[in-house]
């Protein structure tokens, strides 16, 4: 194996954080009991994945001679509108279908007199 | 073989297994916002795989797939999530 310079083992520890960061959420997504905790899990991988791996992708493509390689920014700041959009319509689809089959509800955030 | 190739590939192992979970949980559920997490989890991971491609074939030409990926997995996360509580899209 030839001796790898500094930016390639940046860019390779950022992937393997990232790969390691992305099999966590799926283990969440997979063992945690209650739709509410599961859904936690997977912005994991949408937000702190996602930059890691974006890290990555800027130092590769900064470190190959041909100037600065901004646009993969792009993407997270994508990810940062629409990862909440869709986490809160889907925490309120959960609640809306369970009040309507009558399961348990997780409990409010304050009482209502 | 050199580092970089050796980690990329050991990263799309990884996003393999983790795609294969999320894909366990599309299947078993057990409600449908279940499903619609799932299928959320495994587009962005597709995105990430992405990214990490345009890496080992060292063309940007991945980056505008990956930046689509996020936007039609949006939409259809909304959407179907609009579709369980509503019966209706829009």
């Amino acid at each position: 194996m030839p001796m790898p310079s500094l930016p390639e083992i940046i860019v390779s520890a950022l992937l393997l954080a990232s790969g390691v960061i992305v099999l966590l959420a799926a283990l969440g997504l997979w063992r945690l009991p209650d739709f509410f905790l599961r859904m936690h899990a997977p912005a994991l991988a949408s937000t702190l994945a996602a930059w890691l791996v974006t890290f990555a992708s800027i130092l590769h493509f900064s470190t190959r001679g041909a100037g600065l390689a901004l646009h993969v920014w792009l993407i997270i700041i994508v990810l940062s509108i629409t990862a909440p959009v869709t986490t809160i319509v889907l925490a309120r689809t959960a609640l809306f279908r369970r009040r309507e089959a009558g399961d348990a509800l997780p409990p409010p955030l304050r009482q209502v007199t | 073989m050199s580092l970089l190739s050796l980690a990329i590939t050991a990263t799309l192992v990884l996003y393999a297994v983790a795609m294969g979970v999320g894909l366990a949980r599309l299947f078993r559920g057990p409600s449908a916002q279940d499903r619609v997490l799932a299928m959320d989890f495994i587009y962005v991971v597709g995105m990430l795989v992405m990214l990490v491609l345009a890496i080992r074939s060292n063309s940007e030409m991945y980056f505008e797939g990956a930046l689509l990926m996020v936007l039609f997995g949006f939409v259809g996360s909304v959407a179907l999530a609009k579709f369980l509580l509503r019966g209706e899209v829009i």
